[in-house]
């Protein structure tokens, strides 16, 4: 692989890990969604540049899945729910940006760091690309925890996902079928959730996860 | 051989299934019972002739079922075969028993399908040859054996007899998984392999004592006995006995397949362990037996009494064959295997004696029977010779075990070691003071609900029960005497067991002049059975027939225990409490907390004086409570968890992930 190559797929994981950050400090639902579609378009991005560069047709599949799924039909599906919904633009994040952020910056160093001990043997570029898609991961671990709205829980449980389809392509000859079959688990994620937002709207007329919870008799 | 046992412990199996349809048939008891008469019968017989005509021969055999690399291993050595007769004689006399008995059962669907498959787990224990299906042949027998202690589930008592079994169960297989766990790391699962490897002596120590409280569990060892009086009287007679009689045997089987066969040489300490186990089981468990009013309990306590005896003679087996005195080794193992067979028998018989007395009274509670030598004159007979022979009384068999026990316990002098050589003495006198009380205890068991005059309705209208039931407890007690005056033969048939698990025998006794037993040599100390039941028989027989002569040939009625009261009530007898005060006003005080109150009414006053006795467990309180109010409090604590918000939970998995990344990346 030349420098170049192993250049740009370095950029483009990097890109992935911005755009997670940048989903982590967004406080409207509707910016939310459109970052999240960058970070599905990054990520067919680099699957497509993956594709190319170890010379593997199937994985342009999983760009064109990502980016037809992940970047279109997914946030125009859930700006829909949104707007059927007619929920509040703002978004109540449970902790401060600014802490939010820096949790966001440890993250990535341990991500890192564990990497960087664990794979000492691996190639250059596996190694990167497994630490960056861990990076992902965890960040979008944290967009859950830190948010109290569903729709926003749903996102970054999704952008999760796409740290699992990097680390997934980034690993030479792993087969189209692991692919679909994360697809699919976003797919059924995403419905399963669908329907449980409608749940929690029909109930109680807010998808804020508090309610299920004051519904359940618990204090926060 | 081993084709034979496998096949008839297959028609076990699907027998279970078949219950579940025999149950809902008006005769369907019968045809189960029967089958599994059947099949235990064959299995008795299959195990016998391979101890007695092809001890040296261990065919084994592997079938492709359980872990797949692993296969299920069997094998039927020496040690198999003898465990084999042991647990398929009970399970034969309990199925002959319960083909009278079971008729009566009133939840017919509860009992008969596990049943089969109980006494089929049992015999996969003894037979199997890899930690994997002896494990899950473990397990299966302790939860069919759940199923039918908690068959009468309508009492409050049973459930929560099944609920400490199980828990107590689990303990137990914990144990016995750790103990594999520790064998397997070196060699695998099959045991073959565990036999060919040598772990170290420090690995060996910890699965011995793994083993003692696992099998100890399920044997009954005092601390480990609180489910045991509980769980063995709550199921149905029949079950009660294999459970006391037989399931305790497997128990010990798992205890000497690892330690005598599996582990390497013992190391001397290990006997201390056993012995200061075994010794105060069997002193604490009759005596609590004694205090009992309950008939199921007081042989379920006397079953931890035998358990005790038993333990204290591997004990003893240890500590010589560790010591390098091979035949003394083999004369405590024979004296403890020969107690399993006996205490299999007579205890069996005792069981499904109580089951005949429940059957006729509806009644387990001493103080509400008596006088039914009159009414069940031949289940009377029978359970009176369970009784001598567990009170070790010659000629039976329960002496001759015993007996033998000591003899190995006064060869304790010639051991180098002086901790052995004080706490074996000791641990003697405990078992001496243990036959006292055993004796005591059965004196009361027989004397108040066999004698006297009925206290209860019940008891002055009970009928002899059916004769499938007569039947079994008869054989029964034809064994006992069988094993007590012919012991030699018994003996005998045991040196390839202690062959194969001590590496020496005991002196042949068959040839011997008649039929005496010298377990180490003529001018030391000899037994004849034969002899002392001649005896016995002569002078009970004329003394019988000289007081019948001179003194009541003619029959009188006249009012008994008639000590200047004319009330004819049958309460005034002597009762089982009043029985066993002296002993627990002597040792209650201390190991039961025992206090009387009286109440005495004020003077012209027509309320009746009141005693009531109140007695505590003190293992359960000082053992079993705080472990409980510790488990209880932790998870009242821990309950909180189960009511987080979706958030907290995610932050929960979000954080340990967190901290495992650090343990990584540190």
């Amino acid at each position: 692989m030349s420098s170049l190559q192993f250049d740009i797929a370095h950029l483009l994981a990097g890109s992935l890990v911005l755009a997670s950050f940048m989903m982590l400090y967004q406080d409207r639902l509707y910016a939310l969604l459109n970052v999240y579609a960058l970070h599905a378009t990054v990520l067919a991005l680099s699957v497509a540049w993956q594709a190319y560069v170890q010379q593997a047709p199937h994985l342009y599949v999983t760009a064109l899945i990502a980016l037809v799924f992940k970047a279109i039909i997914i946030p125009v599906a859930l700006h829909r729910i949104i707007k059927r919904l007619g929920i509040h633009r703002e978004i109540e994040n449970a902790i401060g940006i600014g802490l939010t952020m820096m949790a966001g910056i440890g993250l990535v160093a341990l991500s890192m760091v564990v990497m960087l001990r664990v794979t000492p043997s691996a190639d250059a570029l596996a190694r990167e690309d497994l630490a960056f898609s861990l990076s992902v991961v965890l960040l979008g671990l944290l967009i859950m925890v830190t948010r109290r709205n569903a729709v926003s829980q749903v996102v970054g449980f999704m952008s999760l996902e796409n740290g699992l389809v990097l680390a997934a392509t980034g690993a030479k000859g792993m087969p189209l079928v692991v692919e679909i079959s994360v697809a699919f688990s976003v797919l059924i994620a995403f419905i399963v959730i669908g329907i449980f937002l409608f749940r929690i709207r029909e109930r109680f007329d807010s998808v804020d996860v508090q309610e299920l919870d004051r519904f359940r008799g618990e204090r926060r | 051989m081993i084709a034979a046992a496998l096949w008839s412990v297959a028609a076990l199996l699907a027998l279970a299934p078949a219950g579940v349809v025999l149950a809902t048939r008006p005769r369907g008891s019968i045809i189960l019972y029967g089958g599994c008469l059947i099949a235990t019968s064959t299995l008795c017989v299959t195990a016998l002739s391979d101890l007695l005509f092809f001890p040296h021969l261990t065919p084994s055999a592997t079938l492709p079922i359980g872990l797949p690399w692993l296969g299920a291993h069997f094998r039927l050595d020496a040690l198999s075969a003898f465990f084999l007769v042991v647990v398929n004689l009970g399970g034969a006399a309990a199925s002959l028993f319960a083909l009278g008995y079971g008729r009566h059962e009133v939840s017919p669907g509860r009992v008969l399908p596990f049943y089969p498959a109980y006494l089929a787990g049992m015999n996969v224990v003894v037979l199997a040859n890899d930690a994997f299906s002896f494990l899950v042949a473990w397990e299966f027998m302790s939860l069919t054996s759940w199923a039918m202690v908690v068959s009468h589930h309508r009492e409050a008592e049973n459930v929560r007899a099944g609920y400490v079994y199980l828990l107590m169960a689990s303990f137990g297989t914990l144990a016995l998984l750790l103990a594999f766990g520790l064998l397997a790391s070196g060699a695998g699962y099959d045991f073959d392999a565990i036999r060919a490897s040598h772990p170290s002596a420090a690995l060996s120590s910890v699965v011995m004592i793994l083993m003692l409280l696992g099998a100890g569990s399920k044997a009954g060892l005092v601390p480990l006995h609180a489910w045991l009086p509980l769980a063995h009287p709550a199921a149905p007679s029949h079950v009660s006995g294999l459970m006391s009689g037989v399931m305790t045997k497997v128990a010990v089987y798992g205890f000497v397949r690892i330690v005598f066969d599996l582990l390497p040489e013992p190391v001397w300490w290990w006997s201390m362990v056993v012995l200061l186990v075994g010794g105060p089981s069997a002193t604490l468990g009759v005596l609590y037996a004694l205090m009992q009013r309950d008939i199921k309990r007081v042989l379920a306590y006397s079953t931890i009494e035998n358990i005790g005896i038993i333990f204290t003679g591997l004990g003893l087996a240890l500590a010589f064959k560790a010591e390098g005195l091979d035949w003394v080794a083999a004369l405590a193992f024979t004296a403890a295997m020969l107690h399993v067979f006996n205490h299999a028998l007579f205890k069996s018989l005792l069981f499904f004696g109580a089951g005949a007395v429940l059957g006729a009274t509806g009644e387990r509670d001493m103080e509400k029977l008596g006088g039914l030598i009159h009414r069940m004159p031949k289940t009377a007979f029978a359970v009176l010779v369970g009784c001598v022979a567990i009170s070790a009384l010659p000629p039976f068999n329960g002496f001759v075990s015993e007996w033998l026990t000591f003899q190995a316990i006064l060869l304790s002098p010639q051991l180098p070691s002086w901790g052995l050589k004080l706490v074996i003495p000791a641990v003697g006198g405990l078992l001496a003071l243990a036959a006292a009380f055993a004796a005591a205890c059965f004196v009361k068991l027989y004397g108040i609900s066999f004698l006297g005059r009925p206290r209860s309705d019940v008891a002055a209208s009970a009928h002899e029960t059916d004769r499938f039931s007569l039947t079994a407890m008869l054989v029964l007690a034809a064994f006992c005497l069988v094993a007590g005056i012919l012991p030699g033969l018994f003996i005998d048939a045991l040196a390839p067991v202690s062959k194969a698990m001590v590496g020496n025998i005991m002196p042949h006794q068959v040839g011997l002049q008649w039929l005496t037993i010298v377990p180490i040599a003529e001018g030391r100390s000899s037994y004849n059975g034969l002899l002392v039941f001649l005896f016995a028989a002569f002078c009970g027989t004329a003394a019988a027939s000289a007081i019948h002569r001179f003194a009541s040939d003619r029959l009188r009625r006249a009012p008994a225990w008639d000590c200047g009261y004319p009330d004819p009530n049958p309460l005034i007898q002597y009762s089982a409490s009043s029985f066993s005060q002296p002993i627990r006003r002597v040792f209650g005080s201390v190991i039961f907390a025992a206090r009387e109150i009286g109440e005495m009414p004020p003077p012209s006053s027509p309320v009746p004086a009141r005693l009531h006795v109140e007695l505590h467990d003190l293992i359960w309180d000082v053992l079993y409570a705080p472990i409980a109010k510790v488990i209880g409090f932790a998870t009242d604590r821990i309950n909180i968890l189960q009511f987080l918000t979706i958030r907290r939970y995610l932050t929960l998995v979000f954080v340990a992930l967190i901290l495992l990344l650090l343990v990584v990346a540190l």
